[in-house]
């Protein structure tokens, strides 16, 4: 605990996500290259800093919050680095599935272009600079659904 | 409690009064306020976070546990008055004593100390034998193998054979795990009872690499329930250990594991136990903490009881929590053995049709010791009692720990770890376990051990700027004063020595601290380096065990300066929260 090597680390945990790829089926948008919901590498998203402006980069549109999309992410994480998040959604046609971190140096953290006939299911790992809410928007039906959690990424220590 | 034991205590106060407050006498009357009318068909008698403490103890209950938000004002967060108030305890009565801080030190003369497991095995068998073996369960919400020189030494061996001897039949987990796998492996192979966890998961990678676990099809470590056959019925006991263990813990002793929370698989878990396996009750074991096991009632349904630990809160009265599928009681059994559990329950059919809960103090001067256990205990002590029992200091005031945001104890410590280490500031974690002594009673190696005894005790020095110790500091505020539980970690606020601050709860995270400043009056600067020193690091450390640097400094006399040197706390916003009594 209080150890400022860790309170440093929060800090220099920068740069954008490192993302493994658990989901099935999924294609990420691995190299500058192809895929997604406009067919190539969203490289303008990936370089907003704020949630808002990836958003709007990557889509070009507003989400509204749904029940359908399920974001399932602990509520403090065990390690900051690597952050289990994973989305499932009982929605039809999902086209795509990002996640974005509200307070990283880069909020789009990864992007998932979801092929047809895919069962729309991405578990992945997201590195986290500190304690920030993590979004999940699904785009279904060209249309855009959300849901967010609170993360909190704790120096540790100090449990009773 | 039952209301005939609150008559029987209001009559030992009148009897105190007038003979110039005697002792507690021990005799038929006065342990009959243990004999609990008979209800229902299943008893089911619950234990937790008596961090190891063999032998009767003092302990004060906290003046200072906020509450905010939805919990303000709200078991657990009631502390002095408010609570006798709220669980109609009459202020001068035997649970006056044990359930608050009031008057503490002067009722701590007249009716002794609590706990102990030799006084506990003798309540547990009779309570047991009231209504037959075949009605009765005995359960452990964990934390029972650290807290103690020996536990530590012993890596909880002793704490093992004595939860055998008692008789504990399912436990869950908090500091066991603290000991690292092979250990706490090892003791559970000795353990008769099943220990229990729904909660604890491989990690993909360790499951990968086909690392043992109870269930490989879902990754859980442990067994996450029993069934347990009670007056005629199905109970479920499901295991809940401590969600937070890797982060609140050094991670390296346990890297193959993840917790959690774990609703969902909780939830699912419940409803196989109903549908599937036709259970009559579900209680979950938790060492959740109480706001989060408040949270959890509301949200999972189908749980009857959750019998909870963790935050040490001793609450009178089950919490009665409305939920989408009907009501659960949550407890909260207090620590250091104080508390005895007990849970009657009439069983029907596919449900609980009643419930009555006492949690009975265990007064040592009302119990006899049970021979056994008091002969294991001596036997497990015998080869420490030489080096621990020398009194190493007599301090001039009463010594305790538990509180939000000190208490003197850690005023200690950080001002040993400051004075021994030669730094500037002190942080000592807030850990909500640790004995109290009385001014003038005298304080032995053991006793140090009792505040400090953990598996990482290293202690460190370095440099730190205030700005990282603001970030500290809001951190751990943030893990006790969330408005969400689920974010809270359960433990108290990190100790400060030589640093005041103001502390605003109600405030958003990262901004709950403000006002820092030195023991010297000087402004804390936030680019300027600090030698700090501490204990208890998540990270590994190389420095003296703290119970050596905290020996050593009572050896030479100085113990406690006269005041405060600047650990003082200012608090802001929480003027009328009835989680304050007074300092602390």
């Amino acid at each position: 605990m209080h150890n400022p090597a860790l309170a440093t680390r929060r800090l220099i945990l920068q740069g954008a996500a490192s993302v493994a790829l658990l989901g099935l089926g999924n294609l990420p948008f691995a190299a500058p290259a192809r895929a997604a919901a406009n067919d190539k590498y969203p490289e303008e998203a990936f370089k907003q800093k704020s949630e808002a402006e990836a958003i709007k980069a990557l889509y070009g549109k507003n989400a509204e919050p749904s029940d359908k999309v399920k974001l399932d992410a602990p509520e403090i994480a065990e390690n900051g680095g690597v952050v289990p998040i994973s989305v499932t959604t009982t929605l039809d046609k999902v086209t795509s599935i990002s996640f974005f971190v509200a307070e990283n140096p880069n909020a789009l953290a990864a992007s998932y272009r979801i092929p047809d006939g895919t069962v729309a299911s991405v578990a992945n790992r997201l590195k986290m600079a500190k304690t920030t809410n993590v979004t999940a928007i699904v785009e279904a039906n060209g249309k855009l659904y959300s849901a967010t959690k609170e993360v909190k990424v704790t120096v540790g220590g100090c449990g009773g | 409690m039952a209301i005939r034991r609150r008559d029987f205590l209001k009559g030992v106060g009148v009897a105190a009064v007038s003979a110039g407050l005697p002792r507690l006498a021990r005799g038929a009357d006065a342990a009959s306020i243990y004999d609990i009318e008979r209800f229902g068909n299943a008893r089911i008698l619950h234990i937790t976070d008596t961090h190891a403490q063999l032998n009767p103890i003092y302990f004060r209950e906290p003046s200072v546990n906020i509450g905010i938000g939805q919990m303000m004002g709200q078991p657990p967060h009631l502390v002095g008055r408010a609570f006798l108030e709220r669980f109609g305890i009459r202020p001068d009565s035997a649970d006056a004593y044990a359930f608050t801080c009031v008057e503490f030190e002067k009722s701590a003369a007249r009716f002794g100390k609590l706990g102990g497991f030799a006084y506990l095995k003798t309540l547990v068998d009779r309570l047991r034998s009231d209504v037959g073996e075949k009605h009765t369960l005995l359960v452990d919400g964990g934390d029972l193998w650290q807290g103690t020189g020996l536990a530590n030494t012993m890596q909880g061996r002793d704490m093992v054979e004595v939860a055998n001897l008692l008789g504990i039949e399912a436990m869950t987990g908090h500091w066991e795990f603290t000991f690292g796998e092979q250990v706490l492996r090892d003791n559970l192979e000795r353990f008769k009872g099943e220990f229990l966890a729904q909660n604890v998961f491989l990690t993909e990678e360790a499951a990968f690499n086909d690392a043992q676990a109870f269930d490989k099809a879902t990754g859980r470590v442990f067994k996450p329930s029993i069934i347990k056959e009670l007056g005629g019925h199905r109970v479920a006991i499901i295991g809940q250990a401590f969600p937070y263990v890797p982060i609140a813990h050094p991670k390296r002793f346990t890297p193959d594991w993840t917790f959690g929370i774990r609703e969902e698989e909780l939830q699912k878990l419940v409803d196989a136990l109903r549908g599937r396996d036709k259970v009559d009750a579900v209680v979950l074991l938790s060492h959740n903490g109480m706001d989060v096991d408040l949270k959890l009632a509301s949200r999972v349904t189908g749980i009857d009881v959750i019998l909870g630990g963790h935050t040490h809160d001793a609450i009178p009265q089950p919490v009665a929590v409305k939920n989408a599928g009907g009501t659960t009681l949550v407890t909260n059994a207090g620590s250091n053995g104080k508390f005895l559990g007990v849970l009657d329950l009439a069983l029907d059919k596919g449900k609980v049709s009643d419930v009555r809960y006492h949690l009975l103090p265990i007064y040592s001067e009302l119990l006899k010791p049970d021979p056994g256990m008091a002969e294991l205990i001596g036997r497990l002590r015998a080869p420490y009692s030489a080096d621990w029992l020398e009194k190493i200091a007599t301090p001039d005031r009463l010594l305790y720990r538990r509180g939000n945001f000190s208490g003197p104890v850690d005023e200690l410590i950080c001002t040993a770890l400051r004075s021994e280490l030669d730094a500037e500031i002190a942080l000592s974690p807030g850990f909500r376990w640790g004995v109290t002594t009385l001014s003038g009673q005298g304080v032995t190696m053991e006793d140090v051990l009792a505040q400090t005894a953990i598996s990482y005790p290293e202690t460190y020095v370095q440099e730190m700027t205030g700005g990282q110790i603001k970030d500290v500091l809001e951190d751990v505020c943030d893990n006790l004063f969330n408005a969400d539980p689920y974010y809270q970690q359960g433990g108290d606020m990190v100790r400060a020595g030589g640093l005041a601050y103001t502390c605003t709860p109600t405030a958003a995270m990262g901004s709950r601290i403000s006002e820092l400043k030195l023991g010297n009056g000087k402004s804390l600067n936030a680019n300027h380096r600090y030698k700090v020193a501490g204990w208890a690091s998540v990270n590994g450390q190389q420095g003296a065990p703290v119970w050596d640097v905290v020996g050593k400094y009572l050896r030479t006399g100085r113990l406690m300066p006269p005041e405060r040197l600047g650990s003082g706390v200012t608090l802001r916003g929480v003027e009328d929260n009835p989680g304050i009594a007074g300092q602390g």
